[in-house]
C-alpha cells in the first residue's frame, strides 16, 4: 500500500528500537555468513550426505505442505464458516502445536502413531510401520506446520467475508460449487502465503522429526538434522548448510511476501 | 397466487405474511431496522424463521409449521438476490460473472457464456464482457450484477436497495434498466426511494418493526398513505384520529378540516387520516384570531433548506413530527429558531381525509 | 473429548519420559574426609554422561570441604570444549573421551595432563519384554530387528563402528541418532528393538531397558579424562575436586554407576 499522505506519524525513537530489533535478527545471520569457508563451500553443500539431506527436506517439506492443504482447507473452512460446539476448543487444540516446543510435539506423535503408540499398534498389525520411515517425518512436519496454514486461511476467510457465497449460492450454485469457484479463488492469496508458510516451518522442522522420526540418511535425516549432526565434527560443514537453510527460506519468505504485493497491482491492470 | 410467504422470527421481531402474483414486482419501503432484508434473506434460504412456509408456483420452499422442518438450500429455491453492492466475484471477468447462474445448473462452458452476452446486451453492458469487475464504475458493475441475477434465470428476483451505493448519475440509467427487465416478471425491490416504488413496483408494501404497516397499488399507497413512514416517502403530514362530517378529530379532540372524496361518505367514528403537504402550512407567531380550526400550537424541532424554500420541522405533541414549507424571507422575518412555540396553520382545502 | 484426552496422554507421556532420562538418583552416601582449608567457588564442565556421578561427587566433596563450592554444567563434550575455547569460565573439565581433552589441550587449556579416571563400553540396550529376543551382538543383524545407534560423528557412534569393524558384523540402523540419549529414547518408548549405547546409560534407565553386555563391547573402550582448566581461578580447589573424582571414593561412586576403571 502507497502512504497517500506525507505524515507518518511514527515518533523519530521508534526507528532506533526498531533498528535495536532488526539488527537482532540480521547480525547473527551477518554473524554465521562471515564463517563460512566459502573456498569450501560448494563441496561442503554437494557432499552425498549434504545433497540426500536436502532433497529429502525438500520432498518432505513439499509433502507435508500437501498435506497441510488437504487437511487444513476443510479445518479453516469449519472453524471460519461453521457453528458447532466445541469450535472455539477445536481452534486452541489446532493451533496449539505453534506454541508447543516442537519436542512435546515429537513425543506425542511417538504415543500416537508409535509402534506402543494409540493409532501404532492397529497400524503396525495392518502391516503399516511409520516409525523411523519417510512418512514419520512428513507426519511430523505436517503437526508443527498445519497452524500456519489453518490460521492464514481463517483469517482469509473471515476477512473475505460469505456474502460472495451467498449471492453465489442464490444464483444457483451448490455448496462444492461454490467452494470451488468462489470462496477458494477468494481466499488464494491467504491460502498461497499459508502454504507457503507451511512449507517454511516444515523445513525447518527438527525437534519433532528427531523424537518421533529418527535420523537415517536419506531417510529420516533432513536438513536440520544434518547440520546438527555435522556440528559435532565438522563446523564449517554444519555453517555452509545453515547457509542453504537461510537462503531457502529467505526464497520462500520473498516469494510469500512478493506474491501478496503483486496481487492489487494485478487487479488494477 | 403464485408466490406466498408467511414467516416469523423471534430474535428479530419479524412477522410478515407476502404474496404475490405472477408477473407482479412489489415494492418494500420502511425505515432502516425494519426488516427490509430479514424478509429477503428469509425468501432467499439464508436467514431460517422460526416458523412459517413459502412456496412458488405450488413448489415449496420451506415449511417450518406442524412440526414439519422442509428447508430449501438457497441454490434451490430460484431465488436470485441483488444487493446494494454489485458483489461481482473479482477473479471472474464480467462474461464469466454473469456466465456462473448458468454454468452452476449444468450448461456447457460456451453456450453458458452465449447466454451471459445476451443478458449483457439486455444491461446495454456487452462492451464490459472482457473486463474485470475491479474495472467497472459502481453503475456498471450493478447492471452487470443485474444480468447475472437474471442469467440465473430466476423464478423470483430479489433486489435489496439496487440503487443505493450509486452515485445521483448512475442511478437513472440502471432504473431505465431495471424498468425494462422487471417488466412481466416476479420480483421484490427492497428500497428508500419513493422513485423507484412509482417507476418499478405495481404494488407498495410498508413494513415497520418487522410487520406489514400498508400495502396497496402504489400510487394510491403514495398518495392517500396510511402510515407515518409512507407519508414521509410522499412528502406529507400525516395525521391520525376519527373521522367526522367535517374531517377528523385527534385523540385530544383538535379537528382537521379537509376534503374527501365526493362519492364516499364518512362513517362517524371511523379511524381516520388527514394527509396534507408542507406547502399547505403556514407558519404564525403568538395567538391567531378568526378560524381556531386546522391551526396548532406546536415546537420547532428543525430548520432545513429544501428546494428554494425553509422546511420547518415541528413536534405536535401525541400528532407526532409535522413540517410546513415557507420562503427564506418569511423565516427570517418570523425569526424562527429551533425550540421556538409557534402555529401552524393548514388551509383545509389543501387537506385530505380518508379511511385509514 | 478424544483430542483432549490424546493430549492429556502425551503430557503424561512426556513426564514419564523426562523422569527416564533423568535417570534414577544414586542413594549414594559416601562420606568423604576433611581435606584443607579449601574456599570458594568452582566450576566444572562434565560431558553429558556423567550427570548423575559428577552431581553426587560434587554433593559429597562440597559435604567434605564446607565452604566451598561445585557449579556444574553438562552437555556433549564438543560443545563443551567450544565453549571453553570461546572463554566460559570453567575450572575442571571431564570430558567423555580423549579426543576432546587432546582438542582443549591443543588450545593451550589444560593445566598440567589430564588423568583418565574411568571408563566405559557399549551394551546393548533392549525394551524390558526383549521383543526381538537379543542375546548377543550378531543377533543385531538379524533381518527384521530393528536397531539404532549413534551416528559416526558423535563418540558412541564411532566405538559403534569399532566394535563392527572388530567383529564383522555389519549393522543396518533404522536411526543414527545424533545422542546417545536419544538412542535410549527410541529403545524405552518401544519404537526400537535395540540399541548401541554405553552401560552406564544402561544402568541409568534403570527397569526402563535391560542391559546384553556383549564380548566384542572391549574392541571400543571409551576413556574419560579430566583436567584443572588453564584459565581457571581456583586452581588449588580445582585440583582438589580432580583429586577426589579420582581417589577411591570418587571410584566407588563411578563403579556404582557402571564405569570401569581407567
Amino acid at each position: 500500500m502507497k502512504t497517500t499522505t506525507g505524515y507518518h506519524g511514527v515518533p523519530r525513537w521508534i526507528y532506533a528500537v526498531a533498528a535495536a530489533g532488526g539488527l537482532l535478527v540480521v547480525l547473527p545471520l551477518a554473524a554465521m555468513l562471515l564463517r563460512v569457508n566459502w573456498p569450501q563451500f560448494i563441496p561442503l553443500i554437494t557432499s552425498e550426505s549434504s545433497l540426500a539431506a536436502l532433497g529429502l527436506s525438500l520432498r518432505t517439506s513439499a509433502a507435508s505442505t500437501v498435506l497441510c492443504i488437504v487437511l487444513g482447507v476443510p479445518l479453516a473452512l469449519v472453524l471460519a464458516r461453521g457453528e458447532f460446539p466445541g469450535q472455539k476448543l477445536l481452534r486452541s487444540f489446532v493451533l496449539l502445536p505453534l506454541v508447543l516446543p516442537p519436542v512435546v510435539g515429537g513425543i506425542a506423535l511417538l504415543y500416537t502413531f508409535g509402534r506402543q503408540g494409540l493409532l501404532g499398534k492397529s497400524l503396525e498389525a495392518a502391516g503399516i510401520q511409520i516409525a523411523f520411515s519417510t512418512t514419520a517425518v512428513v507426519l511430523a512436519q505436517t503437526f508443527v506446520a498445519l497452524p500456519f496454514l489453518v490460521v492464514s486461511l481463517e483469517g482469509a476467510l473471515r476477512s473475505a467475508g460469505n456474502r460472495y457465497e451467498a449471492v453465489a449460492a442464490t444464483l444457483g450454485a451448490k455448496p462444492t460449487t461454490v467452494l470451488r469457484r468462489v470462496t477458494l479463488p477468494l481466499v488464494l492469496p491467504g491460502l498461497a502465503s499459508g502454504a507457503v508458510l507451511s512449507f517454511a516451518r516444515s523445513l525447518g522442522e527438527f525437534g519433532a522429526t528427531l523424537t518421533f522420526a529418527g535420523s537415517l540418511e536419506g531417510v529420516t535425516r533432513t536438513l536440520p538434522l544434518e547440520i546438527y549432526l555435522q556440528r559435532e565434527t565438522d563446523a564449517d560443514a554444519a555453517v555452509a548448510l545453515s547457509l542453504v537453510l537461510v537462503a531457502v527460506a529467505v526464497a520462500v519468505v520473498g516469494l510469500s511476501y512478493g506474491g501478496r504485493r503483486r496481487t492489487p497491482a494485478a487487479v488494477q491492470s | 397466487m403464485s408466490f406466498e410467504l408467511q414467516a416469523s422470527l423471534q430474535a428479530r421481531n419479524f412477522e410478515m405474511s407476502l404474496s404475490l402474483t405472477d408477473h407482479e414486482t412489489v415494492a418494500i419501503l420502511g425505515p432502516n431496522g425494519a426488516g427490509k432484508s430479514t424478509l429477503l434473506a428469509v425468501i432467499a434460504g439464508l436467514l431460517r424463521p422460526d416458523s412459517g412456509s413459502a412456496r412458488i408456483a405450488g413448489r415449496q420452499l420451506f415449511n417450518l409449521d406442524a412440526g414439519t422442518r422442509h428447508w430449501d438450500a438457497p441454490h434451490l429455491r430460484g431465488t436470485a438476490l441483488l444487493a446494494q453492492e454489485a458483489l461481482l466475484f473479482p477473479h471472474l471477468s464480467v462474461v464469466d460473472n454473469v456466465a456462473f447462474g448458468p454454468r452452476s445448473a449444468g450448461a456447457p462452458k460456451a453456450a453458458a457464456r452465449e447466454t451471459a452476452q445476451r443478458w449483457l446486451a439486455e444491461v446495454d453492458a456487452l462492451q464490459l464482457a472482457d473486463r474485470k469487475p475491479a474495472q467497472l464504475s459502481g453503475g456498471q458493475a450493478q447492471r452487470v450484477a443485474v444480468a447475472r441475477a437474471l442469467a440465473a434465470e430466476p423464478e423470483l428476483l430479489l433486489l435489496d436497495e439496487p440503487m443505493a451505493a450509486l452515485d445521483i448519475h448512475a442511478a437513472p440509467l440502471l432504473r431505465r434498466v431495471l424498468k425494462r427487465v422487471l417488466k412481466d416478471r416476479k420480483a421484490i425491490i427492497v428500497t428508500h426511494d419513493v422513485l423507484d416504488a412509482y417507476m418499478l413496483a405495481d404494488r407498495v408494501v410498508v413494513v415497520e418493526n418487522g410487520r406489514i404497516v400498508e400495502e396497496g397499488p402504489t400510487r394510491q399507497v403514495l398518495e392517500r398513505p396510511r402510515s407515518h413512514f409512507a407519508a414521509g416517502l410522499a412528502g406529507l403530514n400525516l395525521v391520525g384520529g376519527t373521522l367526522g362530517q367535517e374531517g377528523i378529530t385527534t385523540p385530544d379532540g383538535r379537528v382537521f378540516a379537509g376534503q374527501h372524496d365526493p362519492d364516499w361518505s364518512p362513517v362517524p367514528g371511523q379511524a381516520g387520516v388527514a394527509a396534507f403537504p408542507p406547502s399547505s402550512v403556514s407558519v404564525f407567531l403568538g395567538d391567531v384570531h378568526g378560524s381556531p380550526r386546522n391551526s396548532y400550537a406546536v415546537t420547532i424541532t428543525d430548520l432545513e433548506p429544501h428546494g428554494d424554500q425553509i422546511r420547518v420541522r415541528a413536534s405536535a405533541g401525541t400528532d407526532g413530527t409535522l413540517s410546513a414549507d415557507i420562503t427564506p424571507a418569511a423565516s427570517a422575518d418570523l425569526g424562527l429558531a429551533p425550540g421556538m412555540e409557534v402555529r401552524f396553520v393548514v388551509k383545509s382545502a389543501l387537506v385530505s381525509v380518508y379511511p385509514a | 473429548m478424544s483430542i483432549r484426552r490424546q493430549h492429556f496422554t502425551a503430557i503424561l507421556a512426556a513426564g514419564t519420559l523426562a523422569a527416564a532420562l533423568a535417570g534414577c538418583g544414586s542413594g549414594t552416601n559416601a562420606t568423604a574426609t576433611p581435606t584443607s582449608s579449601l574456599s570458594g567457588e568452582i566450576t566444572v564442565f562434565a560431558a553429558a554422561s556423567l550427570k548423575t556421578t559428577f552431581t553426587q561427587l560434587a554433593k559429597d566433596f562440597e559435604a567434605a570441604n564446607p565452604g566451598t563450592k561445585v557449579k556444574l554444567s553438562f552437555a556433549g563434550s564438543s560443545d563443551l570444549v567450544t565453549q571453553i575455547t570461546q572463554g566460559a569460565p570453567a575450572d575442571v573439565f571431564a570430558s567423555a573421551d580423549t579426543k576432546n581433552m587432546t582438542k582443549l589441550a591443543d588450545a593451550k587449556l589444560v593445566d598440567g595432563t589430564a588423568t583418565n579416571f574411568a571408563t566405559n563400553v557399549l551394551e546393548i540396550a533392549v525394551p524390558p519384554s526383549n521383543p526381538a529376543s537379543i542375546s548377543s551382538f550378531a543377533d543385531l543383524a538379524k533381518p527384521g530387528v530393528k536397531v539404532v545407534t549413534c551416528a559416526s560423528q558423535v563418540p558412541c557412534g564411532a566405538a559403534a563402528d569399532a566394535v563392527e569393524k572388530a567383529s564383522g558384523v555389519a549393522l543396518t540402523p533404522v536411526s543414527e541418532e545424533s545422542s546417545v540419549t536419544d538412542v535410549l529414547g527410541k529403545v524405552t518408548s518401544g519404537e526400537a528393538d535395540a540399541g548401541l549405547v554405553y552401560v552406564t546409560d544402561v544402568k541409568g534407565a534403570g527397569d526402563k531397558v535391560k542391559g546384553i553386555p556383549f564380548a566384542e563391547s572391549d574392541k571400543a573402550v571409551n576413556t574419560y579424562p579430566i583436567a584443572t582448566v588453564g584459565s581457571s581461578k581456583n586452581k588449588e580447589l580445582a585440583a582438589a575436586f580432580v583429586a577426589a573424582v579420582t581417589s577411591d571414593k570418587g571410584r566407588k561412586v563411578l563403579g556404582d554407576a557402571g564405569f570401569g576403571a581407567p
